[in-house]
């Protein structure tokens, strides 16, 4: 459904996405994860159809997006960082006038901004201004005017920045909710738990460029270690590690203040033959725990920087 | 069309939710407007306001107290006795235009200059610099009520029988002078010697009494020029339109500011996500601009008709004209505002600027007739010139639809320059 090709842009000297490509299905959601300008917003950007690329292509059902009347953007909905509407109106007339902007009058409309309050539940509070609103509803009715013309893909460039955690997971309800509807969500982040509990796919991107696209199962495949199992022993003294290191299964061993960590390539098959080595060597332990690496360790193995850091 | 129409009724709502908007835009005209038009002249049946003029009499004369009678006799002037440490004190504070001082001597001196070529005397005059208008003014009726006292009072007054009887004796000895000219002007003297003794015999009040003595040998029939004879100028008419023209021009630089503040909440991306053309989104935005300006002008002129009396005493399609065109070149304005600022605060500092500048440039202050004639020529490569001139030319002037044509025309030129302008200059990428 939606095809993003080789996307290029630069301002002057500055190169700020230099050949994104992405895919993405109906119900499926991509997250685009990445530090602050890291060129997230530059490519949402040009897939809404705010500027064109210098290079490469967005197709929306196989049509490229050529221009800017072009019918192909009523497929698109946009969620802009900032809450893009007026503070000083009524939230029915924000919406009534976004609506508008796709053609939409009469009872269509009224339907519409109908089920969009109701779906991010503010349709008791459509009269009053939005500068009224808190910070979380003004979030979730940037996301509710960007349906009104029911677009196939939503995207959604950090939606959540500033929010309670409340309104967070009130507005992941209402992208699930979506998602379970068979949108295609592109959801951009620099929040890792974001991703991991949103997305079907992660793009990261960082300096303009894709360096990793999978799921989130396949980027953790792509680190060197996928597991660790973290033992807080009885006793450390005589602690063989340079042992523990050489069993095939065994990717990596520290041993911190009575702490062991070991990393697995394999937790199913490397668990037991770790335990198993303990409970031969006589080492006893007093607590045993598995750790997933998350998406700041994927993020610091691919580009040797932390993501919140970058 | 209902993309269109929704940006425009949106900047309409927005508009008149703003309720400082509303006041800037509406309450504030007409209060300046109200205020310029009575300073200059109200609807002209307004009492003449008089200049304080002092006076210091040390000669204490007839001649001396028939000049300061005269003037204050004028109805321009209003006259009081004064000092001279004094009236130097309440000029120099702004408390009176001039202090009129008559030297002791002064009537007999002037007597003399009179008709013997005595030297002249001085009357001294002490006056504020910041009036140098009405000071000419004061000099002109100063003139007047000096050859008025003084001639009277060699033609019928006690000291100017003195007067022409040592004038007389002095045109006799005087012996360089030659002598056809001493018998022409010894004459001259003896009848009036003659004429004064008659005035003298004859009672007060008889009718061969002659009471005058010189005075200027005309007065004027003024006639303000208006659209109609005998219709007075109503100085509201250009209070309003300037004014108007100002606020308006003001809502136009704030619909620039408020596109440079689109583009930095958000809304400017989501916008221009939708399926608009770059002709929607800035047209409506003119369209609407066009539309509060043209609301703005029919509230003040309203207003001005109801309170004041203005009236368009020329033509109407013509004013309609001049207003629909200024209303657009306000909002082709507002949009090269948009277009060339950077910053929000940056942008609100220099247009402030230019608007102010082509608000004073354009007569909307002060009335550009009032302007030096190289400044008059020069201001017409201001727009709010012509919008000014079209708008006095269809109100109190009353003048016809072909004078519209000129200030229209010229108006819709700017309209297509600032617009052209704003269009190669909109930075359409620039929110990413």
């Amino acid at each position: 459904m939606l095809d993003v090709k080789s996307l290029r842009k630069s301002y002057g000297k500055v190169v700020a996405v230099d050949g994104v490509s992405l895919r993405a299905g109906a119900g499926e959601t991509i997250g685009l994860l990445g530090p602050n300008g890291a060129g997230k917003t530059t490519t949402v950007s040009m897939i809404a159809g705010l500027f064109p690329p210098d290079s490469g292509e967005v197709l929306i059902d196989g049509s490229p997006l050529r221009g800017d009347t072009d019918p192909v953007k009523r497929k698109i909905g946009l969620v802009p960082q900032n809450v893009a509407l007026y503070d000083e109106l009524p939230a029915i007339d924000n919406l009534t006038f976004l609506g508008a902007l796709y053609d939409l009058r009469g009872a269509p409309l009224k339907r519409a901004i109908g089920d969009a309050l109701d779906l991010v539940g503010l349709a008791d509070r459509a009269k009053d201004k939005v500068g009224t609103f808190s910070g979380g509803m003004k979030r979730r009715i940037n996301l509710a005017a960007a349906l009104l013309h029911d677009p196939q893909i939503l995207l959604l460039d950090e939606p959540t920045v500033g929010v309670d955690p409340q309104s967070r997971n009130a507005i992941f309800d209402n992208l699930e909710t979506l998602k379970k509807r068979g949108k295609t969500l592109v959801y951009t982040t620099h929040y890792m738990e974001e991703a991991e509990r949103l997305c079907d796919r992660i793009v990261i991107i960082d300096h303009g460029q894709v360096i990793a696209n999978d799921t989130l199962h396949g980027l953790h495949r792509m680190l060197p270690v996928t597991n660790v199992l973290a033992i807080e022993l009885e006793a450390v003294d005589g602690f063989k590690s340079d042992a523990l290191r050489a069993l095939p299964e065994v990717e990596s061993v520290e041993l911190r203040e009575g702490n062991l960590r070991v990393g697995l390539h394999d937790l199913t098959t490397g668990a037991p033959v770790v335990l198993r080595w303990m409970a031969d060597n006589g080492y006893a332990y007093q607590h045993l725990t598995s750790e997933r690496p998350d998406l700041e360790t994927v993020f610091l193995t691919l580009t040797g920087r932390s993501l919140r850091d970058s | 069309m209902i993309p269109f129409w929704a940006l425009v009724r949106k900047d309409l709502k927005l508009f008149f939710n703003d309720r400082r908007a509303v006041i800037v835009g509406l309450v504030v005209p007409i209060l300046l407007a109200s205020f310029f038009g009575y300073l200059f002249g109200g609807q002209g049946t307004r009492e003449i306001s008089r200049m304080q003029v002092l006076a210091i009499d040390q000669d204490a004369s007839a001649i001396s107290k028939g000049v300061i009678a005269q003037l204050a006799g004028d109805p321009h002037l209003e006259v009081k006795a004064s000092t001279p440490e004094e009236a130097r004190e309440l000029v120099r504070k702004g408390k009176a235009v001039a202090a009129i001082v008559i030297p002791n001597g002064f009537g007999t001196a002037a007597g003399h200059a009179l008709f013997a070529g005595g030297e002249k005397p001085e009357i001294g005059v002490l006056y504020d610099p910041s009036h140098a208008i009405e000071m000419a003014m004061v000099q002109g009726i100063l003139t007047g009520a000096v050859m008025q006292a003084v001639s009277k009072e060699m033609f019928s007054g006690q000291s100017g029988r003195e007067i022409v009887q040592e004038s007389r004796e002095r045109i006799e000895k005087n012996s360089t002078m030659p002598e056809a000219q001493r018998k022409s002007l010894s004459d001259m003297l003896n009848s009036v010697q003659k004429w004064n003794e008659m005035q003298a015999q004859a009672p007060p009040g008889a009718g061969g009494r002659s009471e005058g003595g010189l005075a200027i040998p005309f007065q004027t029939h003024e006639e303000a020029i208006t659209a109609n004879t005998g219709e007075q100028y109503n100085s509201y008419a250009h209070a309003f339109g300037g004014m108007g023209i100002q606020f308006i021009l003001f809502m136009g630089l704030d619909v620039g500011v408020r596109l440079l503040l689109l583009r930095q909440t958000g809304l400017w991306q989501r916008l221009r996500a939708a399926p608009l053309s770059r002709s929607v989104l800035l047209g409506s935005r003119a369209t609407s601009a066009a539309l509060i300006s043209g609301f703005i002008l029919f509230v003040l002129f309203s207003f001005a008709r109801w309170v004041f009396g203005v009236r368009i005493q020329g033509s109407f399609v013509g004013f309609l004209g001049v207003c629909a065109a200024f209303s657009l070149m306000t909002a082709a304005f507002g949009l090269m505002i948009a277009a060339f600022g950077k910053t929000v605060e940056a942008t609100r500092g220099y247009s402030v600027m230019a608007t102010l500048l082509m608000v004073m440039l354009g007569g909307s202050w002060v009335p550009a007739q009032f302007f030096p004639p190289w400044l008059q020529t020069a201001t017409k490569v201001v727009p709010t010139r012509w919008a000014m001139d079209g708008l006095d030319g269809m109100t109190w002037r009353g003048l016809g639809l072909s004078a519209a044509y000129g200030p229209i025309g010229v108006l819709l030129l700017f309209t297509v320059l600032f617009g052209v302008l704003a269009v190669m200059s909109f930075r359409w990428e620039a929110e990413s």
